[in-house]
């Protein structure tokens, strides 16, 4: 289907307007307003439209809704934390602040209910009202009843309303166990790769020719199209690195119609970006700065995950030593490491391992106080007193979030810990206090 | 197929198609009560012979509706009220009071409720009353008394009953069914629910207090009638305006019930569910489809909203991802086999793809661990995957126990409809378990 969306009940042009603001959405945008058919007809009580994120369900029904000015209420379930919020919303957009008003301190859903019941009485609705929820799979956090309620909310309120929910999440999981009134579900689908082409390449500069922008698109498409499809990313990304990519043509090195020599002078410095900016490690601010500076290699600067250099005493240091080799042996090659004079142990039984044993794949296991301390004095050289120094220094670890307390709480006796440092971390620390921890470790013997 | 021409017709076609939309979309939505509930001929009268019972002779009763959802309990309700209303003795005298558990969730706001619904609050006003049954007592006093000559009935509507038996003590339901059986107001209540086992959950002193009738409404269609239904729901009635367009209407649906292939739909979804509520939503897309351009219902319209209904949307979630989370998935696949469905990690996937990566010897999906993490997380975020435990700050996020929410054939069903999967990862995913 393409061209025009038709629907009768609409005027034609505000129609046209609509499917130019929808790129390659004309099938779904098509299908939802012939389901929401004559603005005066009776819609379904309730559709579940979900996708993937930026796909673009509520683009999609804010545009539809506004253009064609149909009574609704965008509610977006994020923001209303209580259902007060929500309710206060509703009735806010489609009756005014008299309604909401009238709403009591802490609302139930039916004094909800008997207000907009009451006021629609008042009001018939002379065209559907849609109710859209946003982010509609935290409402199944929500009171239990809330969601069968919103679901059936045109046989509750006796008017025409429809509940429209917006999801990532498939509708199997919203379900509730006693059952409620299933929603019509409407998938929009993801956007191909010529249809990402399509959108982003809208926004182009207005000093370059559409090709130029086309061909840029194409190369960043090339490079980030196997991990992300998220629209609103790529387009963020597209934006960031555009200054670079027509760098060359600025200088006049290159001109606009040499696609390789672009593509070589881009390709690195895209591939780079993928582990900076995408990740967020340097804030796109900062990614700005870098490409002005010349002279500075992309991602010299350190992003946020360089920084895991942390400044520890020197017992921490190696308590927290102590309990990453706890962790990550097993307490039976303990005796092996640790002992001095620990007898004949068989080799072969001793390196007898598996993949899935491993334990850097499986990842820490929880070790008990005393085993803690046992290879604690036994990896410090000098003598240290367990005074009352050493096992603040241990509850102080864990309010750092660098061991986990794996235990109940209120356990004094025998607590359980967790080591959450990662290898290197750890290999960092241990480089500091002159300690060969992988001589100690069990997975890499 | 049925080829309409159009011609002799009373009103511009786009007024016909209007009509058409609006009858039925009404009737979808469960705005239109039929005309006599089909197929529950003895619940009806059995319910109105009781109902009217306690409007006329002022008997105490109370009854349970039970049947799946989407089976018409509620329109059956509404039916047999539509038809006591006509009476004018009844009409003068009897109060409604419609609660519902989904909106009255506890008792203090269903007293609330009936208090307004029975224009009560003029007289309980600001008086302050010790217990609930006091006040109950009193709410059904001023009834007795609002009457000159007796006391009017009153019926108690309760939808979603089964949610009423969650209320702490049971309290609402006590009073209401205690005063059925013994106070002199006459009371009948009439609970909704979709639980067969909804007696078990009562109390024992509310369960005594019942009277045990139970009214069933369990659909014992047989395809042929399925069929005579789904034309009754597409046809139009007489009395529209344009009788011409009504009967030439009435005929393609005819024809259209007729068809091989929508036979063979209708029969499909026979077998999953009879309900009415999944045969409109089944419909709705079929009947938004209907415009000026083509006035008639075709059998493709069907098959495609068939094809809406039955689609496994999970598989379809799948569609969307990007490659290097399908590779993940793959990846968790091979693990699930291997290990028997056991929970796994981030660092177990990556090796496996890891593994994958060295077999293939060539570096286009070399991806750093950061870009890794940020796919299976955005599986987590859609629910693919789903941490064993709840407890998510306890445990680095590469560590943490996972587990694969979908099932192989889905996987390999979405493979299949991948657009330019890679050969490769084809392969990977099918040679797999060896």
């Amino acid at each position: 289907m393409t061209g025009l969306l038709q629907q009768p009940g609409y005027e034609e042009e505000r129609l046209q307007r609509v499917s130019e603001l929808l790129p390659c959405r004309e099938v779904q945008a098509g299908m939802l307003l012939s389901l929401m058919g004559e603005p005066q007809q009776y819609c379904y009580p309730s559709i579940f439209m979900f996708g993937h994120r930026s796909s673009g369900k509520s683009h999609v029904i804010n545009v539809l809704l506004k253009e064609l000015e149909l009574p609704h209420a965008t509610v977006s379930c994020v923001e209303c934390v209580s259902a007060t919020l929500l309710f206060d919303k509703v009735l806010l957009s489609f009756f005014g602040s008299d309604a909401a008003s009238l709403l009591p301190r802490s609302p139930s859903l039916s004094d909800f209910v008997r207000i907009f019941r009451q006021h629609s009485s008042q009001f018939p609705a002379k065209q559907t009202r849609y109710i859209i929820m946003e982010k509609a799979e935290l409402l199944r956090d929500a009171e239990a009843n809330l969601l069968p309620a919103l679901l059936r909310l045109q046989e509750l309120v006796e008017d025409n309303v429809t509940v429209i929910l917006l999801s990532e999440i498939v509708w199997d999981t919203f379900r509730p166990n006693t059952g409620c009134f299933e929603p019509l579900l409407l998938y929009f689908p993801d956007y191909s790769k010529g249809e990402l082409q399509q959108i982003l390449s809208k926004d182009r500069h207005p000093s370059y020719s559409a090709e130029f922008y086309y061909s840029y698109i194409n190369i960043l498409l090339g490079v980030f199209y196997s991990v992300c499809r998220d629209l609103r990313e790529l387009r963020h990304l597209a934006a960031l690195n555009f200054p670079k990519f027509c760098e060359p043509v600025e200088a006049g090195k290159v001109k606009e119609t040499d696609a390789h020599k672009l593509w070589k002078n881009i390709e690195p410095h895209l591939k780079k970006a993928m582990q900076t900016v995408y990740l967020r490690e340097v804030s796109s601010v900062q990614w700005e700065q870098m490409q002005q500076m010349e002279e500075d290699e992309t991602g010299a600067m350190r992003g946020l995950s360089a920084h895991t250099h942390v400044e520890l005493p020197y017992y921490s240091k190696f308590l927290l030593i102590a309990a990453y080799l706890a962790s990550y042996n097993p307490a039976r090659t303990d005796k092996r490491f640790f002992v001095k004079h620990h007898g004949k142990i068989k080799k072969t039984n001793f390196l007898k391992k598996n993949e899935k044993t491993s334990n850097h794949l499986l990842g820490p296991k929880p070790f008990p106080l005393d085993r803690l301390l046992a290879i604690f004095y036994s990896v410090v050289d000098s003598r240290v007193a367990p005074t009352a120094s050493i096992f603040s220094q241990i509850s102080s670890l864990v309010t750092l979030q660098l061991l986990v307390k794996v235990s109940h709480d209120d356990q004094l006796d025998a607590p359980k810990y967790k080591c959450a440092v990662s290898l290197d971390f750890i290999s960092a620390i241990s480089r500091t206090v002159n300690f060969d921890i992988v001589k100690y470790l069990y997975d890499f013997l | 197929m049925s080829k309409r021409k159009v011609k002799n017709v009373h009103l511009p076609i786009g007024e016909c198609i209007a009509q058409v939309q609006q009858i039925l979309r009404e009737r979808f939505c469960q705005r239109q009560l039929p005309e006599r509930p089909e197929g529950v001929e003895a619940q009806h009268k059995h319910l109105e012979e009781l109902l009217k019972r306690t409007a006329i002779h002022g008997e105490s009763n109370s009854v349970l509706i039970v049947g799946p959802r989407g089976a018409g309990k509620t329109t059956l309700l509404r039916c047999v009220l539509r038809e006591l209303s006509k009476e004018q003795e009844v009409q003068k005298n009897l109060l409604l009071v419609h609660l519902n558990g989904l909106l009255q969730t506890d008792d203090r706001i269903a007293l609330k409720e009936i208090t307004r619904q029975l224009h009560l609050e003029n007289v309980v006003g600001d008086k302050v009353f010790g217990s609930f049954a006091e006040n109950l007592a009193f709410l059904l006093d001023a009834l007795k008394k609002g009457d000159r000559s007796s006391s009017r009935p009153v019926l108690f509507v309760l939808d979603e009953f089964d949610l009423f038996a969650h209320h702490k003590n049971q309290t609402l339901l006590y009073n209401l069914l205690d005063v059925s059986q013994s106070a002199q107001a006459p009371v009948a209540v009439v609970g909704i629910t979709c639980r067969l086992d909804v007696l078990e959950l009562l109390e024992k002193r509310v369960k005594s207090r019942f009277s045990h009738r139970q009214i069933h409404l369990l659909s014992s269609l047989t395809f042929p009638q399925y069929l005579d239904r789904v034309q009754a729901q597409l046809s139009l009635p007489d009395d529209v305006p344009d009788s011409n367009f009504a009967q030439e209407w009435n005929a393609s649906v005819k024809t259209l019930c007729e068809d091989k292939a929508v036979e063979e739909v209708l029969q499909r979804h026979f077998n999953s569910s009879k309900d009415f509520r999944s045969l409109h939503a089944l419909l709705m897309p079929c009947l938004s489809r209907v415009s000026v351009a083509k006035p008639t219902i075709k059998p493709a319209d069907l098959l495609d909203a068939s094809r809406l209904c039955f689609a496994d949307t999970k598989a379809s979630m799948l569609h969307g991802l990007s490659i290097l989370e399908l590779c993940l998935i793959i990846a968790m696949k091979h693990l699930n086999d291997v290990y028997k469905g056991e929970p796994f990690n981030l660092q177990m996937v990556h090796n496996e793809f890891k593994k994958f990566l060295q077999r293939k010897s060539n570096s286009m999906y070399n991806f750093d661990q950061p870009v890794i993490m940020k796919a299976f997380e955005h599986l987590q975020q859609l629910e693919l995957i789903r941490p064993v435990d709840g407890s998510s700050a306890k445990t680095q996020r590469e560590y943490q126990l996972m587990r694969l929410m979908l099932d192989q054939s889905q996987i390999m069903e979405a493979l299949q409809k991948y657009p330019q999967c890679p050969t490769d990862v084809k392969q990977w995913a099918i040679s797999a378990f060896a």
